[in-house]
């Protein structure tokens, strides 16, 4: 998100989340850290966002997410001129965005950041897509290094006990590839502190979320789509934790003080799939000019989802459940749960659903979901077609009388 | 009717041929999309597997579902099941593969109304000794899935017995693409299509008389005449199901020699061993050995190197790349597959089809400029 400080306006000021330079500063160092972790000596792997990086983390190796990396290049509207960068190396331009984003970046590194630090090494888990699974075969043989796939069964009813062994074994694989990438051995206990941690910035994540319960919010989707990289690229560790307690602190006192997110909130909103990321100020404007705060979404509440049900199993069993049941895993009828139970508890009065045409795995099934919502639940569900990376997929004329209509709809 | 016939009936109109058979016989029908259906199982049901091929006709009712960057096979196969030309069908199954079936399954299941339906989350990764494991117990629920649902009970013999029928038929349509290679002009172009499309949606006993007596029926070619002195190319890709391109190919002057389309030479690669003890560990190792799928993963750059070979073992001039648009698995493996063949020198066109084949004039155009580049 960024902060053009134009005008000095104290209402606007006043509302400013401060732990954000915070954010920013611990960013910025993670990615010079891991921009000279050669010269250090220390390894870089890539990994997906639903990825398990604990093990990394654990291993000392630095986890870099490709998608991560995709959102700042949406962000810095550099999407479009990356994915033709990959479309003429012939990649669909059908293709997810952010995997085009990034082959084109591996190549032009004309990116926000110049291009991501090669990898060592390669772990991508299928919890999220099938794309990740071409995309970081593709990586493999564009850097050739070697690569680990976590394979997690897609649930359509249930969790079985096959899945359940089929996935844990994985995670010991997994453990035995980094060992003989590292050169090491894991050290266990460390692991374990690692999980440690991990459950418990998943939980603060869980909380800062939940300060969004609270009416007015204290922030909104479009503040939980910046704060969330760090539960992305950095649970498991110290500083992961220590910045979410200082958030959550911020937040509280917000709540105290009654300093709301949208000022004059009205209508609260459910927000469905990844942000569009080179458009996250122009809807958060868009929406707030109609005293509507989009109080929660289901994208930033998947890795709180990720929190593991201990029951007395160490980190890494837990895990293999954690993992799997993430909300785009999961059949249509066990996401409209999910759903429901947000609508619920953030006391929303509609939902609005980017249909992301680079991402099949959340956006195909949608109309059924907001069937279901609608049907069942009687919540307003307006759907917008976008992208979250490739601008030349977004209509604005469109989107904009689409949520005008919408929001009458919600007044009326 | 002779088999071709027969045969070409069934391609044209596999529906009404599903209707009229399952009246005829009582056979129930489990429909299913992909090469990964463990096809064995529901013939060892005693139930008869039928591969859905999407929708010829317009789509409509599935837009309510689905959006329109879906590929088509998804997209017409739900149209399919919701305007009733599906209504022989007793349900389908759904094994994992890419995102766009995944999801289907969920629409399907919530929408279509079929009696059953299932789900058989196969492993994504074919290269492990825990991803055999876990393909097996897979195999297993899912008999006892099919077994209860259907009342039956499906024992190891009997799923022996569906091995043996499937490497029977399998070893025929291998030797019909053997015949081809080495004569194309034996068939009319379209020919070996028509017959593997019927291979997949037929009663399999049927299917098993008609193409011994087709094959049985096929003469040497003494004469010589089966040189049709047009250049050989094949076929990859693309595309789950696939459109009939022979025609048009062969005017423009190549012959497909050979593929790698699960509607074409990978539905019958792959022999199962008859001399296990667990039949489902040998139909788990067809799965495991076979050239993978893109949406599966296996050596990184496994395809790329079969598909060289391929040309080179057929000595074919150059290969036509079928992609269907909004096919993410095949897309993304488009870009390598290409490069791999330009590194051998192997000339490739891309035919990227959307819901209809492009026009066939333009298409007419493409090949031939295509076919005089070729060896
Ligand atoms: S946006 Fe969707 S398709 Fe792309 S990597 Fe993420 S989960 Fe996969
Ligand atoms: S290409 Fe893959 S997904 Fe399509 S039918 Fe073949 S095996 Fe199934
Ligand atoms: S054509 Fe591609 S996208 Fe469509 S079902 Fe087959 S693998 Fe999936």
């Amino acid at each position: 998100m960024a902060e053009n400080e134009k005008k000095h306006d104290p209402e606007k000021e006043k509302r400013k989340i401060q732990a954000v330079s915070r954010m920013k500063e611990i960013m910025t160092d993670y990615y010079i850290e891991a921009k000279g972790a050669r010269e250090k000596g220390r390894k870089v792997a890539w990994i997906t966002s639903g990825g398990p990086v604990e093990p990394l983390i654990a291993m000392d190796v630095i986890p870099v997410y490709p998608e991560n990396h995709g959102a700042m290049i949406g962000a810095s509207k550099m999407g479009a001129q990356l994915c033709e960068q990959a479309e003429e190396m012939g990649y669909s331009r059908d293709l997810c965005s952010y995997a085009r984003a990034d082959i084109g970046d591996a190549v032009a590194k004309t990116g926000p950041i110049g291009g991501l630090p090669e990898p060592d090494m390669l772990v991508c888990c299928n919890n999220i897509c099938g794309t990740v699974l071409k995309w970081y075969e593709t990586a493999a043989r564009f850097f050739n290094v070697p690569l680990f796939i976590l394979d997690t069964p897609f649930i359509h009813r249930e969790f079985t006990d096959s899945a359940r062994k089929y996935v844990l074994a994985q995670i010991y694989e997994y453990i035995s590839f980094l060992e003989t990438h590292c050169g090491r051995k894991m050290d266990y206990e460390r692991m374990e502190e690692v999980g440690r941690l991990s459950v418990e910035a998943t939980q603060l994540w869980q909380s800062v979320l939940d300060t969004c319960a609270h009416k007015p919010a204290p922030m909104t989707a479009f503040d939980a789509f910046f704060h969330l990289a760090l539960i992305v690229t950095l649970r498991g560790t110290q500083v992961t934790v220590d910045y979410y307690r200082q958030l959550l602190d911020e937040l509280n006192d917000r709540i105290d003080r009654g300093i709301a997110m949208v000022p004059n909130e009205k209508y609260r909103l459910l927000w469905d799939n990844l942000p569009v990321w080179y458009r996250t100020r122009w809807l958060s404007d868009k929406f707030a000019g109609h005293d509507a705060a989009l109080v929660a979404d289901t994208y930033t509440s998947a890795w709180s989802g990720m929190l593991p049900e201990m029951n007395g199993q160490s980190f890494l069993e837990a895990m293999s459940e954690t993992y799997t049941k993430v909300y785009i895993n999961i059949s249509i009828d066990r996401m409209f749960d999910i759903v429901a139970g947000m609508i619920q508890k953030y006391d929303v009065d509609g939902m609005v659903m980017h249909s992301n045409r680079s991402c099949k795995p959340y956006s195909l099934g949608q109309y059924d979901l907001r069937q279901m919502i609608m049907d069942r639940l009687g919540v307003p569900t307006l759907i917008i077609e976008a992208d979250m990376v490739d601008e030349r997929n977004f209509s604005e004329s469109q989107i904009d009388t689409r949520i005008d209509a919408f929001m009458e709809t919600l007044k009326s | 009717m002779n088999p071709l016939d027969r045969f070409k009936s069934v391609w044209n109109d596999p529906n009404d041929y599903a209707r009229k058979r399952k009246q005829q016989t009582g056979r129930k029908i489990l429909g299913y999309f992909c090469s990964y259906a463990p096809e064995e199982l529901i013939h060892a049901a005693g139930l008869w597997p039928f591969r859905l091929l999407g929708t010829k006709g317009e789509i409509r009712m599935a837009d309510t579902h689905l959006q329109s960057y879906c590929c088509s096979l998804v997209r017409g196969g739900l149209e399919a099941a919701l305007n009733g030309s599906l209504d022989f069908l007793d349900g389908a199954v759904f094994p994992h593969t890419c995102d766009s079936i995944q999801r289907l399954s969920d629409i399907w299941r919530l929408n279509a109304g079929f009696a059953h339906h299932f789900d058989a989350v196969l492993p994504v990764r074919l290269d492990t000794p825990s991803a055999r494991q876990y393909m097996i117990d897979v195999l297993n629920e899912f008999r006892q899935e099919l077994a209860d649902a259907f009342g039956t009970e499906i024992s190891d013999d009997a799923v022996w017995q569906a091995i043996g029928d499937y490497n029977r038929i399998r070893e025929k349509l291998s030797t019909l693409y053997e015949l081809r290679s080495r004569a194309p002009g034996l068939f009319d172009p379209s020919t070996v299509h028509r017959i593997m499309t019927a291979a997949m949606v037929m009663e399999r006993r049927e299917f098993s008389e008609q193409i011994t007596a087709f094959l049985e029926g096929v003469e040497p070619d003494a004469a010589g005449r089966s040189d049709t002195g047009r250049k050989r190319v094949v076929l990859s890709g693309g595309i789950c199901t696939h459109p009939d391109i022979y025609e048009l190919l062969a005017r423009a002057g190549a012959d497909v020699v050979w593929d790698d389309l699960c509607t074409g030479a990978r539905y019958f690669e792959g022999r199962i061993a008859e001399d296990g003890t667990d039949p489902l560990a040998a139909l788990a190792d067809r799965y495991m050995e076979r050239t993978v799928c893109p949406a599966k993963h296996q050596d990184i750059t496994v395809r790329g190197r079969a598909l060289v070979d391929m040309v080179r073992h057929q000595q074919a001039g150059g290969v036509i790349f079928l992609l269907l648009k909004f096919c993410d698995p095949h897309a993304f493996d488009y870009p390598y597959l290409k490069k791999f063949l330009d590194e051998a020198g192997i000339p490739s066109l891309l035919l990227e089809i959307e819901e209809q084949p492009p026009p066939e004039g333009q298409l007419m155009t493409r090949f031939e400029t295509f076919v005089d580049m070729l060896a």
